[in-house]
């Protein structure tokens, strides 16, 4: 039963909200804006906020004098590579889980959660030198690898508190209906399951796309992910701020939309499920 | 309703996941352990020898390392700081009706799905640059001389930008731990007479005690390794005015190709963060009610 | 055919055992009602006979076949669960002709049964939308759907009603009385609720950890309950017990006597009766509830007076047995003296 709130009170607090949540992107806002001027505009004094000639060519610049798309390329097979490798085998370890928990269950999840807290500089330099030995340094195979590993114990338990909602009752309730263990799993598991797992392959893909640890260390150029291609602008490059923007525009917006669709398990998944 | 049947093929489907994990944490980490006690330089290749705690104590009498340790607490703590204080003021904020929350919400997020190189990057030239930066403009239009962030705060320059990333998520988690909070006991505490600030301090607070400390220390684990920010912006400079610990090992390693060393380093940098995680772990194995 | 039958079934949960040896015959057609205090077994007896649990010993036969082996689905037995267990992502419709779909039934007749359902529990305007967009009640009806169109030769419920308030209940209780009288299946439905039980079912059967305390008709279970336990459970307000010297007069350990089978009589004392305070009243407009503390410490009785009894708090009054074979007696160890 809400109540009603003063109109007056409503528009202060949604000035004051706009205001602040205006602020916090407008860095955002600023690289996109950006990358629409020409160099010169870009670095104008006073800088223009909306009224400048809107051009593209900051983006073909940046597509032509670096190739560009590989990187998008990289980060894409990346980011989603691992992903699904890490579902493939974590939805059968979640599964069990859920549905067979035995003593050892929450010694499990919680021992697959503590490999996450270790810090990758603390196996950074094995991993290097065995890249470098296996050939692997600069191979998006290797960072596939790499990113299924560290991304592993949240994909395992992101599924886990997923499939843990789903009602034993159900279950029961289409074993009465007649349903063979198969029925049970094309017609009534699947169909419960898939949201949280699109839910948990939306998150995984965002930290994947976006981890800049391991893309940094174990690549140079043929593999590079977006985040080591943005990383080589650090000099002197980033001083064009135009193409800088658009280049950085183009490597955030696919994750930005992404992003805003997974808000909620976001939550979940990144406390663990211990908040929701 | 598990059959021995079931609870075999149970055991099955979960080894995979186990034994890559196991295999991840166990051979590399041995790795790290057996190099820190070895003279190793990648430069010298067969001049191996045992030293024993040789490297631990050249690591951590260097005075690098104290420099280190300093800017990781300062890092982390003042990202912590900033996050969890500006998030409790933004959440509740965002809990208030208005006019297009939703967007609002939409603008408040952005910045955690940004890449960290992007967002160091933007923030180093588009915004701290004293020449073309437009904070460099905006203490020029009001007749000030332009600072350099990034030679003269270099620490500070990182931890804006690094809070700048983490804000929304504190603020996310604080919103939605805010958001489950039931309004019945916020309306018997207006009818006990509580005006909003004992409302605030005595239930509202308690109430996010539980998602502060996890915002507290999921942050945490992840700013001991921040990496890539100091990497693109100021290299660990001047001096090292901005390195953390992780960098440092970073450098030592691959950039000094002392890999002796640079393992003990990062054989310091897994007790710290253990530390942490042990706290973080129990806060979220009490939750899990199996 | 419908008829069930348990030969000393037993179930342990590892040590614990959670239902002693037991042994129950329910007759083809009949409303069988399992009720008791929650933990009592009830619940678990009943997932014993749909197969969802092991016996741990002893044998279930349904028409004359042991079903001890069988799975759930065999067994041609439906339940509906307490929580209604709809699968939320088909519609109505696909709910109610998932298990003629299990059973590989063709299309056109799944159809046909499926409308029958929709048309016999008022859902053929719901069949297109899932179960997130309907009532409790309507998502009762759609569990009930799912069950009858099986055609199965027993109905099991797991205390279906307690998740709707309080009218709707009223309602579901007679349409499912309704569901039976037109079917004449067997059911088997479990409920914690001894005013369900007295008003569905043809035969009782009371359960209290794990053990059969009685069983027979609601009105032999009012009229001659077998124990202190049975006595208390079955009928609202709960019967009034006393111990001591007015159980001894009647040569029992305790004795009592149900609310509704006392008189009251205002000032005067009589030998028979016990004189008391009126502490609460509670006005129903029918029957007015009252709650008598005794004189001399020795408890509290309740009263069914009519709904003009004029006694007000603190009035002195006496009450009396309506006649003295309104008075049960038990023994010390909570059995009925007969």
């Amino acid at each position: 039963m809400a109540r009603r709130v003063p109109t007056s009170r409503k528009w202060l607090v949604t000035i004051a909200a706009w205001a602040i949540g205006f602020l916090i992107f407008f860095p955002i806002l600023w690289t996109i804006l950006t990358s629409f001027k020409t160099e010169a505009e870009a670095i104008a004094s006073p800088p223009s906020f909306l009224f400048f000639d809107w051009t593209l060519d900051s983006y073909r610049e940046v597509q032509s004098r670096s190739n560009y798309f590989l990187h998008f390329y990289n980060s894409v097979i990346i980011s989603l590579g691992s992903t699904l490798l890490g579902l493939v085998i974590a939805i059968p370890a979640a599964w069990s889980m859920a549905f067979v928990p035995a003593k050892r269950t929450k010694d499990v999840l919680m021992w697959m959660l503590s490999t996450k807290m270790l810090p990758p500089v603390g196996v950074l330099i094995p991993i290097y030198l065995l890249f470098r030995d296996f050939g692997l340094l600069d191979s998006r195979f290797g960072l596939v690898i790499v990113l299924t590993l560290i991304n592993l114990p949240i994909i395992v338990w992101m599924l886990f508190t997923y499939f843990r909602e789903i009602p034993g009752e159900i279950l029961e309730a289409a074993r009465m209906d007649g349903a063979t263990l198969w029925a049970e799993i094309v017609h009534v598991l699947t169909p419960m399951a898939v949201p949280g797992i699109a839910s948990t392959l939306l998150l995984n893909v965002i930290l994947a796309w976006n981890e800049a640890f391991w893309t940094l260390n174990l690549t140079a150029a043929k593999a590079a992910p977006l985040t080591a291609f943005i990383a080589s602008y650090s000099s002197p490059e980033g001083l064009f701020y135009a193409k800088l923007s658009a280049a950085s525009t183009m490597a955030i917006a696919p994750i930005l939309i992404l992003g805003w669709f997974s808000q909620k398990q976001l939550v979940r998944g990144l406390t663990f499920g211990a908040v929701k | 309703m598990a059959t021995a049947h079931s609870r075999t093929a149970a055991r099955f489907m979960i080894a995979p996941a186990v034994l890559l994990l196991l295999a991840w944490m166990i051979i590399p980490l041995s790795m790290t352990l057996y190099f820190s006690t070895l003279r190793y330089n990648l430069l010298m290749p067969g001049m191996e020898d045992f030293i024993g705690f040789d490297n631990y104590s050249y690591f951590l009498t260097d005075p690098a390392f104290f420099a280190a340790l300093t800017n990781t607490l300062l890092l982390v703590g003042g990202v912590l700081l900033i996050t969890v204080i500006g998030g409790i003021l933004l959440a509740l904020l965002l809990d208030q009706p208005m006019f297009g929350q939703g967007i609002v919400r939409i603008l408040v997020i952005a910045p955690f799905f940004v890449m960290p190189t992007v967002s160091a990057l933007v923030w180093k030239n588009m915004f701290m640059n004293p020449v073309n930066g437009l904070f460099a403009f905006l203490t020029k239009a009001v007749g000030l001389q332009p600072f350099d962030f990034l030679s003269h705060a270099p620490l500070t320059s990182i931890i804006i930008m690094v809070a700048w990333q983490w804000l929304p998520f504190a603020t996310l988690i604080l919103l939605t731990a805010m958001q489950s909070l039931d309004s019945e006991q916020i309306e018997a505490a207006e009818m006990d007479g509580a005006g909003a600030f004992a409302r605030f301090f005595h239930i509202v607070l308690p109430h996010l005690t539980r998602a502060i400390t996890v915002v507290v220390l999921i942050q945490t684990i992840f700013l001991l390794s921040v990496f890539a920010e100091i990497l693109v912006t100021t290299n660990g400079g001047p001096g090292t005015a901005s390195t953390n610990i992780t960098y440092l090992v970073y450098a030592q390693s691959l950039l000094q190709f002392d890999v002796g060393s640079g393992s003990a380093g990062g054989i310091v940098a897994v007790i710290l963060a253990n530390i942490v995680a042990i706290f973080l772990m129990r806060m979220i194995g009490k939750n899990l009610d199996i | 055919m419908g008829q069930i039958k348990l030969e000393k079934v037993t179930k342990a949960f590892g040590n614990t055992q959670v239902i002693p040896p037991l042994d129950l015959e329910i007759e083809d057609g009949e409303f069988v009602v399992f009720v008791g205090p929650s933990g009592c077994g009830k619940s678990t007896l009943l997932r014993l006979i749909a197969g969802l649990e092991d016996v741990t010993s002893g044998d279930i036969v349904i028409d004359g076949t042991n079903a001890t082996a069988l799975p759930p689905a065999r067994r041609r037995l439906a339940m509906v669960f307490q929580s209604y267990a709809l699968y939320p992502h088909m519609s109505v419709k696909k709910n109610i002709a998932f298990p003629l779909k299990m059973a590989k039934m063709p299309e056109d007749k799944i159809e046909e049964k499926v409308k029958n359902a929709a048309h016999i529990l008022n859902l053929t305007d719901y069949l297109e939308r899932r179960p997130g967009q309907l009532s409790g009640g309507q998502r009762q009806r759609v569990a009930i759907g799912r069950a009858i169109v099986r055609e199965p030769a027993a109905f099991l419920f797991d205390e279906p009603l307690s998740n709707l308030d309080a009218a709707l209940r009223v309602n579901m209780r007679l349409e499912i009385s309704e569901l039976h009288q037109s079917l004449k299946t067997t059911m088997i439905y479990v409920t914690h609720d001894q005013v369900e039980a007295m008003t569905m079912a043809d035969k009782i059967v009371v359960l209290r950890a794990g053990n059969i305390e009685q069983v027979g008709s609601p009105l032999d279970l009012y009229r001659s309950p077998n124990n202190l336990f049975v006595a208390g459970f079955i009928g609202s307000p709960k019967m009034n017990f006393l111990e001591g010297e007015d159980a001894a007069k009647h040569g029992a350990h305790t004795i009592g006597v149900r609310p509704e089978h006392l008189r009251v009589i205002h000032g005067a004392t009589t030998s028979s009766g016990w004189t008391g305070t009126v502490g609460v009243i509670e006005h129903l407009g029918s029957d007015t509830f009252m709650h008598v503390h005794l004189d001399g410490d020795r408890g509290t009785i309740t009263v069914r007076a009519d709904g003009d009894n004029p006694a007000k708090v603190n009035d002195k009054i006496t009450v009396e047995a309506l006649s003295e074979d309104r008075i049960y007696r038990f023994d010390k160890g909570g059995m009925a003296i007969r």
